[in-house]
């Protein structure tokens, strides 16, 4: 009971190497075997079945049409008001509301409002930008962005124990295995 | 030898001829030391200093300190002054109801006179606190009836043109009035004493009676003084026609609107020359195109260059100047006159036959015109042929002659120089002209006059006659100076001034009234006390006629009374002209922008396009196209003419309906002195211009030199390409079906074509135009006027080569040939193009940032202070009105132009649209001087700017939702149309079609 | 026990031209460490200082020409009335077309899960970016008061004034900030992780702070890439529709006006042809030298050049439909000004524009049917000049021939270029090529972490991502 506790303040997780995405997902499977539910894993490229055998999942997509839906709205709205509401003048015998020619502006605004939502939701979402994180102080990690695959088991999974941790994931076939050290 | 007291003249030429003599006798050192010697001697230097006046030593008084620093304290007060405007002491009278004082920002009216070409055009001159800044035509004028032409538009920037001379000349050198009166007087007392023995006076012949008897009162002090005037535009050959004719010289005018049918030979009487505004009038009175109209006039031009009378001619005949007289013959000899007469070919004889039918058919209710231009014989045979038909008394009118001078201008100028060649003239004064430029050629009236021992020159600026005289006075502008003008008719009108002087400048009756012995007498004395006497009124009665006088802007009762002339008994024409050689002719013209060359430094002018040709900035070589593919010449080419000796070089311009074999070139360019803008622009025709033959020569040689010279004209494309822009039908064509007469091949006359769109609703007024392009003959006088009103620059000619100019409104001129027909017979419709304002602006749609937007009256409005100038706007304009300052064009500089600025019109800067507004300041004059009123704006009571000035009232401007007037009628007539109405545009600006009046006879040729 | 990363024994997938989209042997290390030693370790080749130094010369061109421009006015240009627009407007148009090839790549080639697209998709977008920021230089200068273009933005203002929102030039405003900025969004996340990787090969510390800045901290954590897929397929689907609307707006400049020649309802759809026609000759022409000076025929092979050419060969067919239909309803709308203005194209003061275009548009890229010719790096090179070239005459005829003769015969008149007009042509090639120059030096000019997507380990998914 204590362990966890005195391992909790010495450590930030234990993190895996390994050669090959099929490696990883047999370490994950392999972890989750042993009761881990709150793992993460790095990989050089996207990789669908890590994912899914981590079991992520992402409403990225919902804030996307609230923001496209939002622009539209925005769009329109303003052009409107400034042509029929705020400030109408007799524009070449055209009709106040002209919505014909209001179109392509609120097309415009839709798909950039939607455009932002998605980046800045994404980077949000993901907690990024965040310079630093604990797993960069692991030498081997450099090779995340190469070719190697890391799986990591975070302090703050409630199976974590450092010790017991690490032996499990050194079971799995890792390369190497490390502790990623508090900041 | 009367001279040999006179100390600077005989002496001297003696003294040079003796130093010669000495000269002439000595060898080696000796040679050079008598030089030396020589030279030193007083009268050596006396010569010196006459033969090169610049040289002169001028005296200097020496300055103490605090005279100098006195004198430098004024001269900054000074400068100070310059910046305002004086009015000047004498009371002038403003015309109509405006207020006894200055109300700022409020407009005063004065009637003055403009005089051009020997008669004067009644005028109203807006004053703004003082600043006269536009010219509008006088109602009660007989010569103007409220218009004017473009001429008389523009002087107003002549008025405060900066190159005006700033200040007496003495050599060259800048000195004082007082300086040149001081010399002047001691001349003149000498002079005295010699009854005016050797001196002369050249004067430019304006129609002006005080100045005329002043002339006269110059015999009381000079008896033996001599009296020259010149003026290159004269009635010389008008004059020797009446002579001819009647055995003496009578003035004669005409009422268009009285003639039925008429004959204009070589006569330009709707574009130029006295009373042309009027006549133009008349004529448009004559024939009105509306439905229903009972008739309409038919007017035959025979002429040989293509002029704006001959583009509203029904019926006309290119024919080379030397054979006008001969058709002349042909007509009256198809009347039943005993005239031997040439034979012509075959269409000159069927045009010959017809007219004098129709002059035949319409006894005392036709018309003979020959022109300032054609041949005595040809006047003779108009009055002729006027008085045998009975239209004498009836479509024309006999006063006496408007200058009741001894001789004629050519002979009388001939004489002067003689006398100088004489050296009979000890002391010349050239009061106004530039005869040292506009001098017959034969006279080298140059040449001659640099040898006058004493010679001063009046003039507005320092031109070729000043650079030759000792002294040079500035002359002050029509609209700065007291003086009194008559009209074509006799009528006079008295011209005041609306500002002092702004250069220090003096009238010539001013300087007249100095060489008469009465000091420094001011016009405006001299004026009233020729008018006392010519009245015979005096106090409380004199001071009622003069307020009247000035109040009306001209002098009741003053036209000339007609005389009763008859044909000399004795009159034979003798045999008919040789028929004219194979060689080439050329004719001389006036041009319609400098005349003489007097306007070669205003700008309106010079970039105003030149009627018919549109070129702008020069003049050139008319030709006929089979005249130039035979002499293998395209636009632009400079050839050199050759006659008599005389030599010339100027670029051609080939023109349709110019007489082949025909070359015609306006004088008024080629000036040497006419400042920064009119120096060196165009070829000076009056090198082949002599006293004999002024407005033609026959024989011109005309050799290709290969030169290249850039001729600008503002339309570049001649035809109409069948679009049916400018609408023509034939008179009875209309008659028999108004509708269809006028329908286009393409597009639709339909105003408004169906749309999607509701369209705006138009409560209360709403502003439109209608032109009658039956009533245009494309003066211009539209053009020059919304310049003035509207603050609009000019770009110059290289602009105007990129398509840059600025008009406002400007005059589409577009060729239509009946088919089969050669070039001679092209006819022209003039179409002037302002804003069409329309109600579906296509321009406003397109502006991003919503600067060009609808008025709840329907004007297209633009909003400078917001434009970006995307150009956007200008492309999307099918009418390619709108006009854009791709250089700030405006001058913000130059202070004296900034007084003629309207100051109800802003001044545009660099990278703004502008476009023509319907006179919008003068919409909302009128709207608040009706809410000021408590009454509705009446029709008729917002006249635009080119609707005031046009001659022939072709332009209507009114509220279109009024039933009642004038355009609403308008826009009902049947052939009524909208320019490109087909493309939704409803345009406010509309048309009346063109209706032509060709003889049945004629026609199907 | 060795569990080092062997190489690959798995057979490479052919593509479907028979040929590859990468050459074989290659695994993550070898694409990874390839591409980013072109910018880490690689020595700057002579080459480039001289490559870039000229465009650098150019953009001073560019400098001197706007001074003058603001300076002087817009009158030092050949525009007047009637020919209101001239090279300015025409090089807008020409640029923002060579943007699309950029978007349309990296967009619409990715939902259609073209794979091979992935070597090029980086620098055509960049290309893109770079093309946009050509082009955006024309419609803030050509306007009379350059310092007042801002009042096309709609900005709270004490005047209480708007823009006037039925103007296709406010649209355009719209419309090409939306691409802009998409543009550079879609690039720069396609960068993130290539970032990570430069950060972490990176030696020194410096360009190691520089790039770890740009990462954002990137780590390739599972859930990150899960989210920044799904966040760049919708940015995908988005730039979609928007690169199509971007030049469809841009034709509304002429399609809404009334002058003939302009006022067609054909051009929304044959704008977008040509973009992507001039586009796509544009990525030819500038893959084709880089390939060769860097050594990246293993990445981009021959497969995508002829692909490209393929493409370029549809468009230009629809582009010379285009033509055919202008041609067709000018003669079938029985409309003397739209007769005229066929006419007026064919034989009036312009006529070599028009025939020289159909000769650069139409007949030129009919060779590309040979298989022959698509083959021949270096006559693609050539043909994609040529293409070039022609596109640009194509707005030339469409903006100069249709305004110098319009409706009203009297006030028809030419345009000609001053040399202003080109100064300011001229220098945007230096502003473009400049920015290439940096690109290609200081990142990733492939995407990385799409390549290693490639590589066939049992690791990597086949089918790309998506």
């Amino acid at each position: 009971m204590s362990a966890p506790h005195r391992h909790a303040h010495r450590c930030f997780g234990v993190l895996a190497q390994y050669t090959s995405g099929a490696e990883l997902l047999a370490a994950i499977e392999h972890g989750q075997r042993h009761g881990y539910t709150n793992m993460e894993a790095y990989t050089p490229l996207p990789m669908h079945e890590v994912s899914h055998a981590l079991g992520h999942e992402n409403d990225l997509p919902k804030y996307v049409l609230a923001g496209g839906l939002l622009g539209a709205t925005v769009g329109f709205g303003m052009q409107y008001y400034a042509a029929v509401i705020h400030y109408p003048l007799n524009v070449g015998g055209r009709p106040l509301n002209s919505w014909p020619s209001f179109i392509p502006i609120t097309f415009e605004l839709t798909i950039l409002f939607a455009s932002l939502t998605a980046v800045l939701g994404m980077l949000a979402l993901n907690g990024l930008p965040r310079p630093h994180h604990p797993v960069f102080s692991v030498p081997e990690f450099e090779q995340a962005s190469r070719d190697r695959f890391f799986l990591l088991v975070p302090h703050y999974d409630p199976r974590f124990d450092a010790d017991e941790s690490a032996r499990v994931l050194r079971a799995s076939g890792a390369l190497s295995v490390s502790e990623v050290p508090h900041p | 030898m009367t001279n040999a007291e006179s100390p600077r003249t005989a002496p001297d030429l003696r003294a040079i001829d003796a130093i010669r003599a000495e000269l002439s006798s000595a060898r080696g050192d000796d040679f050079w030391h008598r030089l030396e010697e020589l030279s030193a001697r007083p009268a050596f230097q006396d010569w010196l200093q006459q033969e090169f006046p610049s040289q002169a030593p001028r005296f200097v008084p020496a300055l103490e300190r605090r005279e100098f620093l006195r004198l430098m304290g004024a001269s900054l007060g000074v400068v100070g002054l310059a910046a305002c405007t004086r009015q000047p002491d004498e009371r002038i009278v403003p015309f109509a109801r405006a207020p006894e004082y200055v109300v700022p920002g409020q407009p005063r009216y004065f009637a003055s006179a403009l005089t051009l070409g020997g008669a004067a055009l009644g005028v109203l001159v807006e004053s703004h606190m003082g600043r006269p800044t536009k010219i509008e035509g006088n109602p009660d004028h007989p010569a103007s009836l409220g218009a004017t032409d473009a001429l008389a538009q523009a002087a107003i920037l002549s008025l405060y043109d900066p190159d005006r001379s700033h200040s007496c000349l003495r050599a060259g050198q800048i000195d004082t009035w007082s300086a040149f009166t001081g010399e002047l007087s001691g001349r003149l007392e000498r002079l005295a004493a010699l009854q005016g023995q050797g001196l002369s006076i050249l004067h430019a012949g304006e129609s002006s009676p005080t100045l005329a008897d002043q002339l006269a009162r110059l015999s009381t002090r000079f008896p033996r003084a001599r009296v020259h005037r010149w003026t290159p535009v004269h009635r010389d050959q008008e004059r020797a026609g009446a002579e001819l004719a009647f055995g003496r010289d009578v003035g004669t005018h005409y009422h268009l609107d009285r003639a039925e049918v008429v004959l204009a030979l070589e006569a330009d009487l709707l574009g130029s020359g006295p009373g042309a505004v009027r006549y133009a009038r008349d004529f448009a009175h004559g024939r009105l195109g509306r439905a229903g109209a009972a008739g309409m006039n038919r007017l035959y031009a025979v002429e040989s260059t293509l002029s704006l009378t001959g583009a509203m001619a029904d019926e006309r005949l290119a024919l080379r100047p030397s054979e006008v007289e001969g058709f002349a013959r042909r007509v009256a000899r198809e009347l039943g006159l005993a005239v031997e007469a040439p034979a012509l070919d075959a269409f000159a004889e069927r045009f010959a036959v017809a007219a004098a039918r129709a002059l035949d058919a319409r006894r005392g209710a036709g018309l003979v015109v020959a022109g300032r231009e054609a041949d005595p014989a040809v006047h003779a045979l108009a009055h002729t042929i006027n008085y045998e038909l009975g239209n004498t008394g009836a479509t024309l009118e006999h006063t006496d002659p408007l200058d009741d001078l001894a001789r004629p201008a050519a002979a009388d100028l001939r004489a002067l120089v003689e006398d100088v060649r004489a050296r009979r003239v000890d002391t010349l004064l050239v009061l106004g002209g530039n005869p040292a430029y506009d001098a017959p050629a034969e006279l080298d009236f140059a040449g001659a006059l640099a040898s006058v021992p004493f010679r001063v020159h009046l003039s507005a600026q320092v031109d070729e006659t000043s650079a030759l005289c000792h002294w040079h006075v500035p002359e002050a502008h029509a609209l700065e100076s007291w003086g009194d003008a008559r009209a074509h008719d006799g009528t006079v009108t008295i011209v005041q001034p609306l500002i002092a002087p702004l250069f220090g400048g003096k009238s010539a009756l001013e300087l007249l009234a100095f060489v008469l012995g009465e000091g420094e007498k001011s016009a405006y004395e001299t004026l009233r006390e020729r008018w006392r006497a010519k009245s015979g009124l005096a106090g409380a009665d004199f001071e009622r006629f003069w307020r009247e006088a000035l109040h009306d802007g001209v002098v009741a009762g003053t036209g000339a009374p007609g005389v009763e002339v008859h044909l000399r008994s004795s009159l034979d024409f003798g045999a008919s002209p040789a028929t004219a050689t194979g060689g080439l002719e050329l004719a001389l013209r006036p041009d319609a922008s400098t005349f003489d060359g007097r306007f070669a430094n205003n700008a309106w002018l010079q970039e105003l396009p030149r009627p018919i040709t549109r070129l702008v900035w020069d003049n050139a070589l008319l030709i006929g196209p089979r005249t130039a593919r035979e002499r293998e010449l395209e636009n632009g080419d400079v050839v050199e003419l050759a006659h008599e000796g005389r030599h010339l070089r100027a670029p051609v311009w080939v023109v349709p309906g110019q007489a082949e074999g025909t070359l015609t070139l306006h004088l008024g360019y080629g000036r040497r002195r006419a400042g920064a803008l009119g120096t060196g622009v165009g070829c000076d025709a009056y090198a082949l211009r002599t006293g004999e033959r002024p407005w033609f020569v026959t024989g011109v040689e005309l050799v290709r030199t290969g030169e290249r010279h850039e001729l600008v004209t503002v339309q570049k494309h001649p035809s109409q390409e069948h679009r049916s822009l400018a609408r023509v039908a034939t008179f009875d064509r209309f008659r028999a079906d108004p509708l269809g007469a006028t329908r286009p091949e393409h597009g639709t006359s339909e105003l408004a074509p169906p749309s999607l769109y509701p369209g705006f609703p138009y409560e209360g007024h709403a502003w439109g135009m209608v032109i009658d392009l039956n009533a245009c003959i494309g003066c211009n006088a539209c053009m020059i006027a919304c310049q003035a009103e509207n603050n609009i620059p000019v770009v110059g000619k290289g602009q105007v080569a990129n398509g840059r100019e600025m008009h406002w409104i400007r005059i589409d001129r577009y060729y239509e040939e009946p088919a089969g027909t050669v070039d001679e017979r092209v006819t022209v419709v003039h179409q002037p193009v302002p804003c069409m304002h329309c109600e579906n602006a296509p321009c406003e749609v397109v502006c991003p940032v919503g600067a060009t937007v609808h008025s709840s009256e329907g004007l297209n409005e633009m909003v400078y202070n917001r434009c970006v100038g995307t150009r956007y706007c200008s492309n999307n304009c099918p009418y390619k009105v709108r006009r854009f300052n791709f250089f700030p064009y405006a001058d913000f500089e130059t202070e004296s132009l900034k007084l003629q600025r309207n100051p109800d019109v802003t001044v545009r800067s660099r990278g703004v649209m502008e476009k023509c507004t319907y006179c919008v300041q003068r919409i909302n004059q009128a709207r608040i001087q009706a809410q000021k009123e408590e009454r509705p704006l009446r029709d008729g009571e917002i006249v635009s700017a080119c609707q005031a000035v046009c001659p022939t009232q072709a332009i209507v401007f009114g509220d279109v939702n009024d039933e009642a007037s004038a355009v609403a009628r308008l826009r009902k007539e049947p052939h009524h149309y909208g320019l490109l109405a087909e493309l939704g545009t409803r345009p406010r600006t509309t048309y009346l079609a063109k209706l032509r009046n060709p003889d049945a006879e004629l026609s199907g040729t | 026990m060795s569990h080092a990363p062997q190489a690959p024994q798995a057979p490479q997938t052919p593509g479907p031209g028979g040929d590859k989209v990468i050459a074989p042997g290659h695994t993550l290390a070898t694409v990874s460490d390839k591409i980013t030693k072109i910018v880490l370790t690689r020595a700057t080749p002579r080459g480039w200082y001289l490559g870039f130094a000229g465009s650098f010369l150019l953009v001073m061109v560019l400098m001197v020409s706007i001074g003058k421009l603001l300076v002087s006015g817009i009158g030092v240009w050949g525009v007047n009335v009637p020919v209101g627009w001239g090279l300015a407007i025409i090089n807008m148009v020409w640029w923002i077309g060579i943007g699309h090839a950029g978007t349309l790549i990296s967009a619409i080639l990715l939902l259609f899960r073209q794979e091979w697209r992935t070597s090029i998709n980086r620098f055509a977008e960049a290309m893109t970016l770079f093309a946009v920021a050509c082009a955006v230089v024309f419609p803030s200068l050509h306007v009379g008061r350059p310092w007042l273009a801002y009042w096309l933005l709609p900005y709270p203002n004490t005047m209480s004034l708007f823009p006037q929102f039925r103007s296709p030039l406010e649209w355009d405003v719209f419309a090409i900030s939306t691409y802009g900025t998409v543009s550079a969004l879609f690039w720069y996340v396609g960068l993130i992780p290539d970032l990570a990787a430069l950060r972490d090969r990176a030696k020194s510390k410096p360009w190691k702070i520089a790039y770890g800045i740009l990462a954002m901290g990137w780590r390739g954590a599972a859930r990150h890439w899960e989210r920044y897929e799904t966040a760049y397929l919708l940015l995908a689907g988005l730039a979609t529709p928007l690169v199509i609307s971007v030049h469809t707006v841009v034709s509304f400049d002429f399609a809404v006006g009334n002058v003939p020649g302009w006022h067609a309802t054909i051009f929304p759809p044959y704008f977008v042809a040509g973009a992507i026609y001039s586009g796509f000759a544009m990525v030819l022409t500038l893959a084709i030298p880089l390939r060769k000076i860097y050594g990246l025929q293993d990445f981009i092979t021959l497969r995508h050049l002829q692909n490209m050419a393929k493409i370029v060969l549809a468009t230009g067919l629809i582009v010379a439909y285009g033509y055919a239909m202008e041609a067709f309803f000018a003669w079938y709308s029985a409309n003397p000004y739209e007769e005229s203005m066929l006419v007026n194209r064919m034989t009036g003061p312009y006529w070599w524009a028009y025939w020289t275009l159909l000769l650069c548009n139409v007949l030129t890229p009919q060779l590309l049917w040979s298989k022959k010719i698509r083959s021949s790096v270096v006559a693609l090179f050539v043909i994609a000049l040529v293409v070039n070239v022609g596109m640009w005459l194509e707005r030339f005829v469409i903006v100069v021939t249709s305004l110098s003769r319009d409706f009203l015969p009297s006030s028809w008149d030419t345009y000609t270029p001053t040399r202003w007009d080109w100064g300011l042509y001229i220098g945007t090639f230096g502003l473009f090529l400049s920015l290439l120059f940096l690109f290609i030096r200081f990142l990733p000019m492939i995407s990385i972490f799409e390549m290693r997507t490639l590589v066939p380990t049992e690791g990597g998914d086949e089918e790309g991502h998506g």
